[in-house]
């Protein structure tokens, strides 16, 4: 049974796809039902810049694109950095009268690798600029599209094809980069996690974003099957169980201050998160315990933040 | 004739991006284009010029950045040299096979290692292939007129190509010059606002930059080479178009006392101001030597430069960028534009200049001189870099 | 009908590879990867949406009595929507080959 009791409101949402079928995605991919949440949210009035990834590669092999709204992909690193040319276009063409003036928002979006890693730069540079678009991150976890290799994105302990769970090292040895945080410390007017699991919160945050003035920045967890080596139809439970054990807990942070949307009196075991990812399988007890403790401390910091502190 | 003021050769260049009314301007300062940034960030702070004026965090945004705008409509520009260009080159290709009509300044300055700031065609050598229409400037009014050759050029519906405007970093870029204005009502005339054929626009939603498989990016590459090569009626035509405008008319390649030169000097950008002066030199000593100075450097005007070459014994190309472990980059296509006629000259190649070096008209002199011993001497394809202090 | 890749010609691409038909991924059937297929029991449906909204693959559509009706021509058979449904109203069973 689910226990989120948003989800009645779904035949109140538009009908309408953005995101067309016929893409090439693997089956039960979150990534995928992320992005078509997003373009549900936002209509037809959007320019999207995406950067080289999953979403790319599945959504445009020509002479086939699954994008019904204007899509332009340039490189890996830049999705930031088209965006903010096309935003900036857009308000010059609109103030010299080229085209006429309407709402038209403009979106960016990448990977976890596109964001984290070498979108990094140009990310951090529109968010200096304040520049007014909204920056989606689909993170799955490592970079998928390539062939499962670990990001700054893979969860300690995770194992990868560069971060492999091997004798003498057992998976991803570093933690998993707190990428809100970064986005939140440029002192942007909205940063929000989302999760498909929780599709109207999704949409909610999108819409949000939209309506705000400056640049946001919106993580969205997404489950890869294929990646995290799960049963394909466990991919929004996975996502839900995500949020229930705080590994991925879903809040805001609107103009510096935090919101927890969800907050769980006590979180669930992260064994039930763990146990249904093959990705997993070879963690010692001792490196559960470590991130059991670690994802409480991190959520409790987060508590406090949003003025929840014990 | 338009009002002629003497201005440092950047601000020159900056004044006609101005009067082109472009939307968008990227930049992402790297010595020595800095010039041409900061007074386009001064027209812009103080009202004179209506646009979008980005400071990006880096060469590879900058250019990231112009694509995004150019996708959507805008005239747009951006300006670097050297690393910057290294920087960005992988977005260069990007560009030119999208056909978004970006026009880019460089402001030439070496490579790195070692690091060195001032002039030579290094940076625009490593980005030889990747698709821009490519010209070289020779002196200031060049750079300022090429603007808007490059905008109305690149955006004509049969071309649709970035365009790159080559300036000798500090050489060219920090020289004061004569420059001759247009009036901006006959530019707006030669320069009517951009009207893209594609743009992205939700009212006709189109998907730029899709994955192309094996089975089909061979077409795709086709296509964009045939582009480039059907662009070089439309640079004779801009540049007539332009010529009859100002009266300065422009040629892919220019010869200077050639007609009957026996020995042809071969140089491209700044350079062809200083051999000038040599080649007079030399004339007055009663030698049969002409200049050859290339314009176009891409689509390469094959044709034309045989024409230039017809009577000619020996050529002395002197290239301004080293390829190492080849020859000279501008030798090396010379020598592919002449392997087919039956009247092949021989060809001397100097590497001179680099890294700023001198390069005075005497020192051409010195090259043409060493080139006729070692010609004579049987050294038909020599190579070497001038000026090394052995 | 977009032509498949293998049959267009240089001159026949849009400029600058762009595509210009939007959406016309819809003409591609990813049906025929699924093992299994979802079926619904209609009796015990609650018409509550989230088989249609949980879909990655966008094959759930209203039908006119007010269930949400799977698309076999783009299902890929992941099994959410079965996994998800609150009720248990839809079964994944494996799909017979089609002759």
């Amino acid at each position: 049974m689910t226990e989120n009791l948003n989800v009645f409101a779904v035949r109140t949402l538009t009908q309408k796809e953005y995101f067309a079928p016929g893409h090439r995605a693997c089956q039960g991919c979150a990534e995928a039902l992320a992005i078509r949440l997003v373009c549900k949210a936002l209509g037809r009035n959007i320019i999207i810049a995406s950067a080289t990834g999953c979403m790319e590669v599945v959504s445009t092999p020509i002479p086939f694109t699954a994008w019904r709204v204007p899509w332009f992909h340039v490189a890996f690193e830049n999705a930031a950095a088209v965006a903010s040319g096309i935003k900036s276009a857009l308000k010059v063409l609109m103030r010299k009268g080229r085209i006429p003036s309407k709402k038209i928002v403009t979106l960016a979006m990448a990977g976890d690798g596109g964001t984290a890693d070498i979108g990094l730069q140009a990310l951090s540079g529109a968010l200096e600029r304040n520049d007014d678009f909204i920056y989606i991150c689909t993170d799955n976890e490592a970079y998928m599209n390539t062939g499962i290799q670990r990001s700054s994105s893979t969860p300690f302990g995770a194992s990868t094809t560069t971060s492999p769970a091997g004798k003498v090292k057992m998976g991803q040895v570093t933690w998993k980069k707190n990428m809100p945080a970064i986005a939140a410390a440029h002192n942007i007017p909205y940063v929000a996690t989302a999760c498909p699991s929780y599709p109207i919160d999704l949409i909610q945050k999108v819409k949000k974003a939209a309506d705000i003035e400056g640049a946001a920045y919106i993580h969205i967890l997404s489950v890869c099957p294929t990646g995290w080596r799960s049963a394909p139809e466990l991919s929004i439970k996975l996502g839900r169980l995500a949020v229930e054990t705080g590994i991925f807990p879903l809040y805001e942070v609107e103009r510096g201050q935090y919101r927890l949307n969800i907050d769980f009196p006590n979180l669930k075991s992260i064994k039930e998160y763990i146990k249904l990812q093959g990705r997993f399988r070879h963690l010692t007890d001792e490196m559960i315990e470590e991130i059991e403790r670690r994802t409480h401390q991190e959520y409790e910091k987060l508590r406090a933040k949003a003025g929840k502190g014990a | 004739m338009g009002k002629r003021v003497g201005m440092e050769v950047s601000i020159a260049a900056a004044e006609a991006v101005k009067q082109a009314n472009v939307d968008v301007i990227s930049a992402y300062p790297i010595t020595p284009q800095t010039h041409v940034v900061e007074h386009l960030s001064e027209l812009v702070a103080n009202g004179e010029m209506d646009a979008e004026f980005f400071c990006v965090e880096s060469e590879h945004s900058a250019l990231s950045v112009c694509l995004g705008s150019s996708a959507t409509g805008a005239r747009s520009f951006t300006c670097t040299s050297s690393q910057g260009l290294a920087l960005m080159s992988e977005i260069t290709y990007i560009a030119s096979a999208l056909r978004l009509p970006i026009v880019m300044i460089i402001a030439n300055r070496t490579l790195s290692a070692p690091i060195n700031i001032w002039n030579d065609h290094s940076d625009v050598m490593s980005i030889r292939d990747c698709g821009w229409i490519q010209f070289f400037a020779e002196n200031g009014q060049d750079v300022y007129d090429h603007v808007f050759i490059a905008y109305r050029l690149g955006e004509d519906r049969n071309v649709l190509l970035p365009v790159i405007i080559n300036m000798d970093g500090f050489t060219l870029s920090h020289v004061i010059e004569p420059i001759e204005l247009i009036d901006q009502e006959k530019i707006d005339q030669f320069l009517p606002p951009y009207k893209p054929v594609l743009s992205l626009h939700p009212d006709r939603p189109v998907t730029m930059g899709g994955i192309a498989l094996p089975g089909i990016f061979t077409e795709t590459k086709k296509a964009q080479e045939v582009a480039i090569r059907s662009s070089m009626p439309k640079i004779l035509e801009t540049w007539k178009a332009f010529g009859e405008m100002t009266g300065r008319y422009y040629h892919p390649i220019e010869t200077y006392k050639a007609e009957d030169a026996e020995t042809l000097l071969v140089t491209m950008g700044s350079f062809g101001e200083t051999a000038s002066a040599a080649v007079d030199k030399m004339r007055e000593d009663g030698r049969s030597v002409g200049l050859v100075k290339i314009r176009l450097w891409r689509p390469f005007p094959f044709d034309a430069f045989k024409d230039a070459c017809l009577n000619a014994k020996q050529l002395v190309v002197i290239d301004r960028a080293i390829s190492v472990g080849a020859c000279g980059p501008v030798a090396s296509e010379l020598k592919a534009a002449l392997y087919e006629g039956h009247q092949r000259p021989s060809i001397y190649n100097f590497v001179a200049g680099l890294g700023g070096r001198d390069v005075a008209p005497s020192d051409f002199i010195k090259m043409v001189d060493k080139a006729e011993i070692e010609i004579e001497e049987g050294n038909k394809e020599g190579f070497e870099i001038y000026g090394v202090r052995e | 009908m977009t032509k498949p890749e293998l049959e267009w010609t240089w001159k026949e691409l849009p400029l600058g590879t762009t595509m210009l038909e939007p959406g016309n991924s819809d003409q591609y059937r990813t049906g025929d990867w699924k093992t299994l297929k979802p079926v619904l029991n209609k009796e015990l449906c609650i018409h509550c949406g989230l088989c249609y909204i949980f879909c990655p693959d966008m094959s759930y559509n209203l039908s006119e009595e007010g269930y949400f009706i799977v698309d076999l021509f783009y299902c890929k058979g992941c099994g959410i929507c079965a996994k998800e449904c609150p009720t248990g109203a839809i079964t994944m069973v494996l799909e017979e080959e089609e002759k």
